[in-house]
């Protein structure tokens, strides 16, 4: 019932010329404002001079800036037969209702109301009803709405009510253009001048329109596809039924003796082959690239002076190199576009003339663009310590690692300070960065923050949202450090809800379980809670152990099994502390000049403090093996450096 | 002025047609005017004396329509040929892209034609345009009058076409050699422009 969108029919296989320009611009808009730039949108153009390609074009591109968008394409002539077979089965309704969702409706030839009296009431009806809501209507014609014989007074000033545009006659050039582009869609090439010499010999009146245009290229690529050797003009003109000189014939048949005016048309096909051969040869390709490409919305100042010189020489070259430039432009752009939205309108990106600008404006956007921040290398999966307390956490992350996005998302890991969770989210990170095309974002969430306000202070914030949203995952640490921060949080909520949509993994940390942290909006939390919070509890034996493990190895001690019992005996509330311990052994046994023993570490940690390292540590109150500042103030005590090398280590610096 | 305008996609040339006074200029027009359909061709601008003499100066432009995708026009113009007139002369020669001129083949007429051609060369140094440099060819008018009244076209290219220019014998009045002039200077004319000159 509904026509699909023709997949050739976009804005991009579109050649824009003046007679359609102010079309296609009211297309592209309405593309990327459905609803709220011109509603209606009617276009109407004689037969033939791509009102369809420019309607499929307008539901191609809102498709593609918004895949969510429900967008319906047809005929009149459908609509009026979807309507009658709705009638006939008793299902007016549902056809109404269906229409009345669509978030674009695309209705082709509506000249075919013409004495249709009851079709044009459910139209009017439609058009008010999907204008109230907001939803974009375009409408294409071949005439304008008052033109329309019989058609609704109330429907004319509807369809007139948005915008109404015209789509001419292509001219020459834009014609020429279309002839080349639909070539080289069709693989074909010609000789120079075989295109021209179609439009010399029509000179624009054997084919006023586009399609007629296409049917008299097709016949020219059949031919030379039969034909080994390539087609010429002549044979062109030929192949095409036209003769040398179509003016003869017209001449002809003008009132005036037919011998004389032959004189006149022979004079004229003269003229035609000097201008052709002369003028044409240089000239007229530069005039034509400067249209096509100011079409386009490019600067054209290099190929305009190529005309200020009698040398022609080089022209071709010319043309190429700024072909060249623009292609260039359209990737710089097209790159930029994907990092900085905003910095993809510049400018620059549309004169050829300042490449080396283009060039340096891209490499900034990237450099700025550099990928958000990773995952630390520091903390690999498979140093992380499993045991029966972090048992959920870790197989939620594997399932994460394994299927991102799609499992469990959000992810939090929840828990005290010291558990370890800061470790589990980068080795997250560094796993899912591993697959094929993935940025992993992995930072604190007062880096986030901190970011977002430079980013607003520097008035970059489209750059900054476009950073993060280019990420495959977002991994923030100590999510409860959002409280208070009204605008990060809202950022976070519009990220959040990308990610959801676009299925791609999101994990947090937090110090306990969402519905627990405070100055958290509520949209956050239950967002938090919507995927699977993973509780972290203290330190089982069997982590403690092979946190022990991984500590000593890494001081290069060896782990003596006792060593290893006595000290993952020790109740600790995270495997953090155990750091502190090993080290607090470990000094020791350097002071003493004693292998690290469990009798040692017993000694160091139940008996009398070590003599070397006793002098150096003045304050403290152990209590299995940790050391608590009496200094106020110190929220985490194992975030305590207990233990200064030197006293000169303990000097800080005044903040300026 | 300026023969092809690339930003309205026009050419337009004004070819002047030159010479002593009854010796066919007018006539050139009228025959070609009598040729070109209704369609393309505008009004033809006639100031003539009682007895037809020219009195400022004819003007036909034609249009051929589009050429290779430019709207390209002819303008013809003929100057008053009568010693008198020489301010009409100049006045109609500034901005000319191409000269023909067209002399009377009679013998008697030797001197008008020499004297014609040396006030085509000062009108044009008048302003400021050396004759070598514009496109120019000869027509030899009225060779369909008895072969003792006339100098045959070989004389006539001795006597005035110094400089080597393509020459055409003519009957305007019936059109002989009317288009083969026509076409010639609009070939010279079409070719400076191709080169990238403006006249």
């Amino acid at each position: 019932m509904t026509s699909t969108l023709n997949p050739k029919f976009t804005f991009e296989t579109f050649v824009v010329g003046a007679a359609n320009r102010l079309a296609v611009t009211a297309g592209r808009t309405v593309a990327e404002n459905p609803g709220s730039a011109y509603n209606p949108l009617f276009i109407y153009s004689g037969s033939g001079l791509g009102k369809t390609h420019v309607l499929m074009a307008i539901g191609h591109s809102a498709k593609q800036l918004a895949p969510q968008l429900n967008i319906e394409y047809l005929t009149l002539d459908e609509y009026v037969e979807a309507f009658h077979a709705a009638i006939a089965a008793g299902q007016g309704d549902a056809f109404r209702r269906r229409f009345q969702n669509v978030d674009a409706l695309l209705v082709d030839d509506v000249q075919f109301l013409t004495n249709r009296k009851e079709m044009q009431a459910e139209l009017l009806r439609l058009t008010e009803a999907l204008q109230q809501a907001g939803h974009q209507i375009v409408l294409t014609s071949d005439r304008p709405p008052s033109e329309i014989a019989d058609l609704d007074e109330r429907l004319i000033s509807r369809f007139s009510g948005g915008l109404v545009v015209d789509m001419g006659i292509p001219d020459y050039e834009t014609r020429v253009a279309i002839l080349r582009r639909k070539a080289e869609e069709r693989g074909a090439r010609f000789q120079p001048g075989v295109l021209e010499t179609v439009l010399e010999t029509a000179a624009g009146i054997d084919f006023p329109n586009v399609r007629e245009l296409m049917g008299a290229l097709n016949r020219l690529v059949a031919y030379q596809a039969v034909n080994e050797t390539p087609i010429n003009a002549e044979a062109a003109r030929q192949v095409l039924g036209v003769g040398p000189s179509t003016a003869a014939s017209a001449t002809a048949a003008s009132p005036t003796a037919a011998v004389t005016g032959d004189e006149f048309s022979q004079f004229l096909t003269d003229v035609t082959v000097t201008v052709g051969k002369a003028v044409e040869a240089w000239r007229a390709r530069v005039a034509e690239a400067v249209l096509r490409w100011e079409g386009e919305g490019y600067r054209t100042g290099r190929l305009e002076k190529l005309l200020d010189h009698d040398n022609p020489s080089a022209v071709d070259e010319a043309i190429a190199s700024y072909i060249h430039d623009v292609e260039r432009l359209k990737a710089l752009e097209a790159e930029v576009g994907a990092l900085d939205p905003q910095a993809a309108g510049d400018k620059v990106f549309r004169d050829p003339d300042r490449m080396a600008e283009a060039e340096a404006e891209a490499a900034k956007v990237r450099d700025g663009a550099a990928p958000p921040p990773a995952p630390s290398g520091a903390f690999p999966l498979d140093t992380y310590a499993g045991g029966a307390s972090n048992d959920v956490a870790l197989s939620a992350a594997r399932a994460v690692i394994e299927a991102p996005g799609r499992k469990y998302n959000p992810l939090v890991l929840a828990g005290h300070s010291g558990l370890g969770k800061t470790h589990l989210l980068n080795a997250i990170g560094l796993e899912l960065m591993k697959k094929k095309g993935a940025v992993v974002a992995c930072l604190s969430t007062q880096a986030f923050v901190d970011e977002l306000i430079a980013a607003i202070d520097g008035d970059r914030v489209d750059w900054w949202r476009a950073r993060y949203r280019r990420a495959t995952a977002l991994l923030l640490d100590d999510i409860h450090l959002l409280a208070g921060k009204d605008r990060t949080q809202e950022e976070l909520f519009n990220l959040f809800n990308q990610f959801l949509d676009g299925d791609r993994q999101l994990v947090f940390t937090a110090p306990a379980h969402p519905n627990k942290l405070e100055g958290l909006e509520e949209r956050i939390v239950s967002r938090l809670e919507g995927g699977l919070v993973a509780e972290i509890g203290d330190p089982d034996r069997a982590v403690r152990r092979t946190a022990l493990e991984r500590i000593l190895s890494q001081q290069k001690m060896t782990p003596d099994p006792a060593l290893l019992d006595y000290l993952a005996d020790r109740p600790t509330d995270s495997v953090r502390s155990l750091t502190g311990l090993v080290q607090r052994v470990s000094e020791a046994a350097a002071a003493q000049d004693q292998p690290v023993t469990a009798g040692l570490a017993r000694e160091v940690l139940e008996g009398q403090p070590p003599a070397g390292g006793g002098g150096r540590r003045t304050t403290g109150l152990r209590t299995s093996g940790l050391v608590v500042s009496s200094a106020g103030g110190v929220r985490s005590r194992e975030k305590m450096v207990w233990d200064w090398p030197s006293a000169a280590d303990r000097v800080i610096e005044d903040l300026r | 002025m300026s023969l092809v305008n690339f930003t309205t996609r026009e050419i337009t040339c004004k070819i002047v047609y030159y010479g002593p006074g009854r010796s066919g200029k007018t006539t050139n027009l009228h025959y070609v005017y009598g040729r070109v359909p209704e369609s393309r061709r505008g009004r033809m601008v006639s100031l003539a004396t009682q007895t037809d003499r020219t009195l400022f100066f004819d003007f036909l432009p034609i249009d051929l329509g589009q050429i290779s995708g430019f709207a390209t026009r002819f303008q013809l113009y003929t100057v008053p040929g009568q010693v008198y007139y020489n301010a009409t002369r100049r006045l109609v020669l500034q901005g000319a892209d191409g000269v023909v001129f067209v002399g009377d083949s009679q013998a008697r007429q030797l001197d008008e034609n020499l004297e014609s051609l040396q006030n085509l060369q000062s009108n044009l140094l008048e302003h400021g345009i050396d004759v070598r440099t514009v496109p120019v060819v000869m027509q030899y008018n009225k060779q369909d009058l008895p072969r003792e009244l006339i100098l045959t076209p070989a004389e006539l290219d001795d006597a005035l076409n110094f400089r080597s220019v393509p020459s055409f014998s003519a009957d305007a009045l019936h059109g002989q050699g009317v288009f083969e002039t026509l076409k010639s200077i609009s070939e010279l004319v079409l070719k400076r422009l191709a080169a990238g000159s403006t006249a």
